[in-house]
């Protein structure tokens, strides 16, 4: 793919509000689940690995305990699987102390058409039965194409279909950002 | 088109590496309550045995299940082929079926490049066994336990034992393979050497002249008839089952004779480095190729290879099955397209 250049993208994001907007959906999820004694936060690969791994980190250093986190992969419950080549599986961690009677979090980096948390729901079912079942984002960037909503979302970013979200990491990416940029082509990405 | 497996052969290393990282995704579903997963849901998988088979049926037969296929189990025994039925006839009546992908064992070796080659069927064809040529998902296998006894380890290192570990992203390079038994009538040792000198390892074969290929001089490989020279110093050896239903001539003097100087005991067991492991594809001949001692030693993952084959025939019918197009390459299939 080559990168049409006709407007770079500009960060809408930058690390300082990353890390705000984490500590802010740490404080809410523990408000939420008042105490968050059995919460269990999954990521789902890659980018919501990562966010999971640090608001555990933020909730451990709230509570004072480990919270239990893991990841989910979705590869094998996608809707779109046929319209590609199949796709390589990422790691589905869960932790000892299973999912069955907690309130699971579900992490993502960027809420789009709600296809993916679908998928998420599927897998988590065959996985154990949760009290409950949330979902965090770091960006809801609307376009929703299921009735899936978020319980906890970083920012609100109103997108056209033409615009592209991207979240960098310093994981994975060496930085933190979210990044706004156009679509060299067309429609949803 | 890419759509086949039927040599280890055509595998590269990325693909080799893709089937063995996605089988080891795959390898923990079974230790979950719900072992299935509804990504293959629709499709239909046919089991086509044209020779007796246990373990490699069943083992498809659970990877197709796992991933929510349909699976249809044929075999030559009481079909239309014991009435006659050409491959052809076979393969035209599972394409009116719908197959759309088939597992195919035969006695003749290219059977399955046969079927593969023509157009008698749309669907994806896997070879498990074909003759005296290749079994390509169990080379996988073998080499799916290999590396996590022998690169699953911190830091890439063997686990000595201690349980298999994750070899996800690593290969077998440098790694020293020892094949041993009856690599003429073994389609196992065939796919073995193709796939592991792709992934880097360093094969041996030690049998008796007799039991050796003609031509074997030109496989990537080492050949030595002296098994105790040849263990010292390896890192896993594979112990071939003496196929004495393909036996049609006296390929060696007495039974005895070829378990005192081809057999693994004890003795020969405690020579290896202290991380080797012993494999064997099974069935095992007791007292033939293996004896009882190290059969059942913490060593021989002959039982862990049969539970690692489900998982990588999920990986092999997943990334044949799984998209719109296989995500792995067989050249000799390119080209014949």
């Amino acid at each position: 793919m080559v990168e049409d250049p006709v407007e770079p993208a500009r960060p809408v994001l930058e690390a300082p509000d990353i890390a705000r907007v984490l500590t802010r959906i740490t404080h809410e999820i523990v408000e939420r689940a008042k105490g968050a004694d059995d919460v269990v936060l999954l990521g789902i690969p890659t980018r919501g690995v990562h966010l999971a791994d640090r608001l555990a980190a933020r909730l451990a250093k709230i509570t004072g305990r480990d919270i239990p986190v893991g990841s989910l992969d979705i590869t094998m419950y996608r809707d779109d699987l046929r319209l590609g080549p199949a796709r390589a599986l990422a790691r589905t961690e869960i932790p000892d102390e299973g999912v069955d009677g907690r309130l699971v979090v579900l992490v993502d980096d960027v809420l789009f058409s709600g296809r993916t948390i679908r998928a998420a729901l599927d897998a988590l079912g065959d996985i154990g039965r949760p009290r409950a079942v949330q979902l965090a984002v770091l960006v809801d960037r609307g376009h929703r194409q299921l009735p899936i909503r978020a319980d906890y979302v970083g920012k609100n970013l109103p997108t056209s279909l033409r615009e592209t979200v991207k979240v960098q990491l310093s994981e994975i990416d060496g930085r933190d950002c979210v990044l706004l940029g156009t679509a060299p082509g067309h429609g949803a990405a | 088109m890419k759509r086949h497996l039927i040599s280890a052969a055509d595998l590269t290393h990325d693909d080799a590496t893709l089937i063995l990282d996605t089988a080891e995704e795959l390898a923990r579903i079974a230790g979950r309550s719900i072992k299935k997963l509804p990504t293959l849901r629709g499709r239909t998988v046919v089991n086509l045995f044209f020779e007796d088979s246990t373990r490699t049926r069943i083992s498809f037969e659970a990877a197709a299940k796992r991933l929510s296929a349909d699976v249809i189990n044929f075999s030559a025994k009481g079909s239309s082929v014991s009435k006659g039925e050409s491959l052809k006839d076979t393969a035209l009546t599972l394409q009116a079926m719908g197959a759309d992908a088939v597992v195919i064992r035969h006695p003749s070796s290219g059977a399955p490049h046969r079927l593969a080659t023509s157009d008698w069927i749309g669907g994806s064809v896997v070879n498990a066994g074909d003759g005296t040529h290749e079994h390509p998902t169990q080379a996988l296998l073998d080499a799916f336990t290999m590396r996590r006894h022998l690169a699953g380890g911190p830091g890439g290192g063997p686990t000595f034992h201690r349980g298999p570990g994750d070899g996800t992203g690593r290969d077998l390079a440098g790694r020293r393979i020892t094949v041993v038994g009856d690599v003429l009538h073994s389609r196992v040792a065939r796919s073995n050497v193709a796939l592991l000198t792709t992934l880097g390892a360093r094969v041996t074969l030690v049998a008796p002249p007799t039991l050796l290929p003609i031509g074997v001089e030109h496989w990537p490989c080492e050949v030595s008839y002296d098994l105790d020279r040849a263990l010292a110093g390896c890192d896993a050896v594979m112990m071939l089952r003496v196929q004495s239903e393909r036996m049609n001539a006296a390929f060696f003097p007495t039974e005895r004779e070829y378990s005192r100087r081809y057999g693994l005991d004890g003795t020969r067991m405690a020579a290896l480095p202290e991380h080797a492991i012993v494999m064997h594809p099974g069935p095992m001949n007791r007292g033939m190729e293996i004896t009882a001692e190290v059969a059942d030693s913490g060593r021989c993952t002959a039982v862990e290879q049969v539970a690692n084959g489900v998982s990588v025939r999920m990986a092999v019918l997943y990334l044949l099955l799984g998209g719109n197009e296989p995500a792995v390459t067989t050249h000799r299939t390119e080209e014949s397209k």
